[in-house]
């Protein structure tokens, strides 16, 4: 996989592993090559491929849409609808899939993430910790074929971290689904990831 | 208050249908010119920003003669429409178009801001969730911006209720036909009896004013404090 963002940010790797970090400083463009993978900023040039899947080649004019990339993207600010219960934050990404890609209802999405009481809730009463497993949620439920992570652990506190990192390590383990995973943070990388692409600020 | 007689009623009646016509007509075009100033970077951005507002600081009589021009019986957009079997001078239909022009850069600011208040990344996680631009406008970005519209449509209403200036210019002061609530009090106060009848459909036009003012101001403090605004507190739009 190999991107070059508008930034000037040139980012070449090719890996296997499930869980891949990249892993560098703030700035460095970490969230920029997060974003050209899911398809939200186009890269000058390059290459992105995921699970054997052209997402982007300018080399023969592919630039899949991003809702055409099957890309579960948790953001480091959550990015839950305001406007939307808990519950139809989940079910956004649930219903717009095709149903062979639903391989997880919102039940087991519930249980999994453990926000089953929080389905009749609004977004802005959700504490950082509820809010990142229902942004979690609502990516899984979405049927994508990976996962981007950005900075998930960012915006909480000790507890929280510790709680969140189990369930990457559940997705990573149980739900056998590839993820890359922005971090600036060595501890966390070195927990999560198989795999550490550094990213140096130049 | 006494009463409005029938002629009264029929002057409000005529007000209310000339201003919701108008609000109506205008806000395609309003979300159109809104969309493109908050969203669209192209050049010319400010002339068209500048044009959208001129209504708003020109001297009416001047909006009204322009409309003459072009939708009058020589103007371009006049014979076009008269080629349809459409004419506007002296019809209602006209008083709404004059109506609409000068509510609409109320509408555009209105529709503008609310609709810059919505977080683009919000709209970037849908697309991630497999929405296409327009479930995406028609599931995220409307109904965040919809109390911003819905401002701009009351604003816009309350407007046109009040336009005079372009309107007795480019339709004439008709009863029955252009005379709205302000024509009318303007006829009235120039008739030697008309004064307490000028008084009951000012009274008329203060209180159709001050709930317009007073849901749309509401309207506009949700759309600010409550729901995924990226700027904190109420917005004033005017």
């Amino acid at each position: 996989m190999l991107t070059r963002g508008t930034r000037r940010i040139v980012v070449s790797f090719a890996a296997q592993e499930r869980l891949v970090a990249l892993f560098g400083p703030s700035g460095a463009g970490k969230t920029s090559v997060l974003d050209a993978v899911a398809g939200l900023l186009r890269p000058e040039a390059g290459r992105i491929a995921v699970a054997g899947r052209v997402l982007f080649d300018s080399g023969s004019g592919v630039n899949l849409r991003p809702e055409q990339r099957a890309c579960g993207y948790v953001f480091q600010d959550a990015r839950l609808f305001p406007h939307r219960k808990v519950r139809d934050n989940l079910l956004y990404g649930w219903r717009l899939a095709p149903s062979d890609r639903r391989w997880m209802s919102l039940e087991e999405a519930c249980a999994f993430l453990g926000i089953g009481h929080l389905l009749d809730r609004l977004p802005r009463t959700l504490s950082g910790g509820e809010a990142q497993r229902v942004a979690i949620g609502r990516a899984l439920l979405s049927g994508p074929r990976f996962l981007a992570m950005d900075e998930p652990l960012a915006s909480l506190d000790a507890a929280r971290r510790d709680e969140i990192m189990g369930v990457i390590e559940r997705i990573r383990d149980e739900l056998a689904l590839p993820i890359l995973y922005v971090s600036h943070d060595a501890a966390e990388v070195e927990r999560l990831a198989r795999r550490i692409i550094t990213i140096s600020g130049d | 208050m006494t009463m409005l007689s029938p002629e009264e009623w029929g002057i409000v009646a005529l007000s209310l249908k000339v201003g919701i016509v108008a609000m109506l007509g205008a806000l395609p075009v309003a979300f159109a010119l809104a969309w493109l100033l908050a969203r669209v970077r192209f050049p010319g951005r400010v002339l068209v920003d500048a044009l959208v507002h001129l209504p708003l600081v020109l001297p009416p009589v001047v909006t009204g003669w322009l409309l003459l021009v072009g939708f009058g019986a020589h103007g371009a957009a006049g014979h076009f429409l008269a080629r349809l079997g459409i004419t506007l001078m002296f019809r209602w239909t006209g008083a709404a178009l004059a109506a609409a022009v000068m509510a609409l850069p109320l509408m555009v600011r209105a529709i503008r801001l609310s609709l810059e208040a919505v977080d683009p990344r919000l709209e970037g996680a849908a697309r991630t969730l497999g929405a296409g631009p327009w479930r995406c406008f028609a599931t995220i970005t409307l109904p965040l911006a919809m109390p911003g519209v819905l401002a701009g449509m009351v604003l816009g209403f309350a407007r046109s209720l009040g336009e005079f200036g372009a309107t007795i210019t480019f339709v004439s002061n008709i009863p029955g036909e252009t005379q709205t609530l302000p024509l009318a009090i303007y006829s009235l106060l120039q008739t030697p009896d008309g004064d307490a009848t000028a008084a009951k459909l000012a009274v008329v036009s203060v209180v159709l004013s001050l709930g317009a003012l007073v849901v749309s101001e509401a309207l506009a403090r949700r759309s600010g404090a409550g729901l995924g605004g990226r700027r904190g507190g109420g917005r004033h739009v005017l």
